[in-house]
């Protein structure tokens, strides 16, 4: 006799197995056809499974979705995935020396950032997730801005109220990270509703990972940008792990990301997010379509999570260690860099003279960042302006609970005055 | 002055701030063309068109997420949830966005959202349709809590809560749309038409969020009390044949600590009444307040009159409401302890 047993989804490869990637499905560079940006969302499904893809191995830019791009925009933009990865990296050491406690990196992701935020304009609201750092450095935001956060120090943007790189920047256009996943979605969609309720042509982009697609904010966010034809990109960006938890968990293993878009109504296109020609362009596609009264997009960025979830976990507990290797669509940096040497504008002598500029200009930030304070070492940010901007305006009670800190911090000043206090000894002893 | 029952109140709160500030945007479900499923509303879509007042999907979540991107973008929404009951979907985007974004962005970002929702029971709706979660919110930084007892304060707090720089829960004790409610349900109902606090302007005014009012003057006993409850009270308190001050709180979140606390000292016994369950409610928050500010001027334990620590119970309505009697009971002990 049968009886009904669940299905677990078990990802291909765990700790020592060889790495499989073979359910990726990945179409031919310059295979997929590139619609009219006015198609109906139904007429243009196979977009949802097909994966749209510019270069391929040699370096070619092929097909359709080619957005030829100038070759000093193509120089910026690598620039820009350059730095990103050399940020992430120093931040990630710093974290190892406990000089700050907490980081992500976006290695391996370093297209999906750079490459939507080149393709938006500055006008353009985005909401990002935890990982696209990199839509803080096309924008311009100063690297010692972004360290200052991670410090928690005195010109921290969050006065010391948000772990690291719970960035935001106002004028910048760039929405604060929520710790909790997916919340952005269906906010950036009311943002998007109100820049066409207010009839301005600027879009909204929000961004989440394929595990946070899980939550009811996705599903909210679809359903709101669709029945409302929102100007608002919606992009899914597929790095294949949720800390421990594979792609499958998501309910990847039935149907793409991209493919849900239809289910709603809207357009969902794959692509290959290691491609930065291939993710510019199709942002373009989806952005050109919002601003014209189009609707929403949804887009799936398929890449691969190179580096850690976070500082706080080991991938090697839960995935082969080689699978960054073995991922087949390869890594952004190197793709653009390949393509700007055959066209004969870029050169390994030149893309070794950029890491050093570069890495030299991170750790000049670093050493900016530091003189306003570290974790460890000070200076501190007054703890009595805890109690500001809970209200516009402070209540009563607030006023009564920051004056008993203040002479909480008052008489233990007078009691032990060069120390700072126990737990951050304790921290500075590690480092 | 025109005569106003409480949904004509807010009604005619909407329809001045969508006439005086184009930031204004007005939605939930069924609120546009059917203009709300209590009416609060009606003509308003037709009024100031589809882009200003919106029907939206049945998604809490989504409508109050919408209203933080909208208030991000600059708007001022009021985001109706059609009953308190039906909140909790939004609890995420209320408690972890809506009210932290201020704090989290150290003031670069807010969303200066109003979100409008019917509470309370009376009206045999059972635990879906009858629910006082006020507590729930007053225990959540960064976010104003608000319940009226009266057309006239429901339409200038309604205001205020639009008018305000800080996201607001506005709760409408939606057993007082149509008139005062005294607790006695097999009594004729009583129509707003009548009560002083009908009385309501046409035009913009403001009842200011974080002041309590005091509904009766009196020097035995204080009762601190808000939304459809105010009503009982007084029919208690006639029937109790005591000399209370009856204090309608009005605002939790700012709390007007120093009207309530300055009657109980005044008084020096309490009584503090609501119609949420008793555990951890809102009448915890107002009793150790008072204790804290009044215990060497208290003549008597306070005693707090709630719902039942239950979930709403359909067909036992009238046995869970706390209703006169229940509050007689109290005013006596109180009254009787030395």
């Amino acid at each position: 006799m049968r009886q009904s047993r669940l299905h677990v989804p078990h990802p291909p490869a765990r700790p020592g197995e060889k790495p499989d990637f073979s359910y990726v499905q990945i179409s031919a560079p310059g295979a997929v056809a590139r619609p009219d940006t006015r198609a109906p969302a139904l007429e243009i499904e196979h977009l949802g499974s097909e994966m749209v893809r510019v270069l391929d191995g040699q370096g070619q830019a092929l097909g359709p979705w080619n957005p030829h791009l100038e070759p000093e925009e193509l120089q910026v933009a690598l620039r820009h995935m350059l730095l990103t990865r050399l940020f992430d990296d120093r931040m990630q050491r710093m974290q190892r020396q406990g000089r700050i406690s907490f980081y992500m990196k976006s290695t391996g992701e370093e297209a999906v950032a750079v490459a939507q935020a080149m393709a938006l304009r500055p006008g353009d609201m985005l909401f990002p997730s935890y990982r696209t750092q990199g839509l803080f450095v096309v924008r311009g935001k100063s690297l010692v801005d972004l360290m200052c956060q991670c410090l928690s120090n005195t010109r921290d943007m969050c006065s010391g109220r948000q772990m690291p790189i719970m960035y935001h920047w106002a004028t910048g256009n760039i929405f604060s990270i929520s710790g909790n996943l997916a919340t952005q979605f269906p906010q950036a969609v009311g943002w998007a509703m109100a820049a066409a309720i207010k009839g301005e042509d600027h879009i909204a982009a929000a961004w989440l990972g394929e595990g946070a697609s899980a939550e009811a904010d996705f599903h909210h966010a679809l359903t709101f940008a669709a029945v409302y034809q929102a100007p608002v990109i919606l992009n899914v960006v597929n790095n294949q792990w949720a800390i421990s938890s594979f792609q499958g968990f998501a309910g990847g293993e039935h149907r793409t990301f991209a493919r849900r878009g239809p289910g709603y109504g809207i357009p969902g296109v794959r692509v290959d997010g290691n491609d930065f020609l291939a993710v510019y362009a199709v942002t373009q596609w989806a952005a050109e379509r919002a601003r014209a009264s189009g609707g929403p997009t949804l887009i799936e960025l398929v890449t691969y999570r190179a580096a850690a979830h976070s500082t706080s976990d080991d991938p090697a507990r839960y995935r082969p260690k080689e699978e960054w290797q073995a991922w087949p669509l390869g890594d952004p940096i190197a793709r653009l860099r390949e393509h700007l040497i055959r066209l004969g504008e870029w050169s390994e002598e030149r893309h070794q003279a950029l890491e050093r500029e570069l890495d030299a200009h991170v750790t000049a930030c670093w050493k900016e960042a530091v003189t306003y304070g570290t974790l460890t070492e000070g200076p501190w940010l007054d703890p009595l302006t805890m109690f500001e901007d809970v209200f516009h305006e402070m209540p009563a009670n607030l006023e009564r609970q920051r004056e008993e800190l203040g002479r909480l911090v008052q008489n233990r000043a007078a009691a032990a005055p060069p120390a700072h206090d126990a737990d951050t000894q304790t921290l500075a002893g590690e480092g | 002055m025109a005569r106003m029952n409480m949904v004509q109140a807010i009604n005619s709160g909407l329809d001045v701030m969508l006439g005086r500030d184009p930031r204004v945007v007005v939605f939930g479900e069924d609120v546009g063309y059917f203009g709300g499923v209590f009416r609060c509303t009606d003509g308003l879509q037709r009024k100031y068109g589809e882009h200003r007042v919106l029907d939206t999907p049945i998604a809490e979540g989504g409508i109050i997420a919408a209203a933080i991107g909208m208030g991000v973008n600059g708007l001022r929404p009021v985001a109706e949830i059609q009953f308190a009951d039906y909140i909790y979907p939004a609890f995420d985007q209320i408690v972890s966005e809506l009210a932290r974004l201020r704090y989290r962005t150290a003031g670069d970002f807010s969303a200066p959202v109003t979100i409008r929702t019917p509470c309370g029971g009376g009206i045999r709706g059972g635990q879906t349709h009858s629910q006082s979660p006020e507590g729930i919110f007053t225990h959540v930084c960064g976010i104003k809590v608000v319940m009226p007892s009266n057309p006239h304060d429901a339409k200038g707090l309604l205001i205020s809560c639009i008018e305000d720089e800080d996201p607001v829960v506005f709760f409408e004790p939606k057993r007082l749309y149509n008139g005062p409610f005294d607790g006695d349900p097999h009594k004729p109902a009583v129509p707003w038409s009548t009560h002083p606090k009908g009385e309501v302007p046409e035009g913009h005014y403001t009842v200011p969020i974080g002041k309590a009012e005091i509904i009766r003057p009196g020097t035995e006993v204080t009762v601190l009390t808000y939304g459809t409850m105010v009503h009982v009270v007084e029919s208690a308190v006639r029937l109790a044949q005591v000399d209370a001050e009856i204090i309608d709180v009005r605002s939790m979140v700012p709390l007007d600590v120093d009207t309530l606390c300055a009657s109980v000292c005044k008084t020096g016994r309490c009584v503090i009444v609501h119609e949420a369950t008793r555990f951890s409610g809102f009448g915890a928050e107002l009793s150790a307040t008072v204790q804290e500010e009044c215990f060497w001027h208290l003549e008597a334990p306070i005693a707090r009159v709630t719902g039942w620590d239950t979930p709403y119970p359909h067909a036992f309505e009238w046995d869970y409401f706390p209703g006169p009697q229940r509050i007689v009971a109290a005013l006596n002990s109180v009254m009787e302890a030395k």
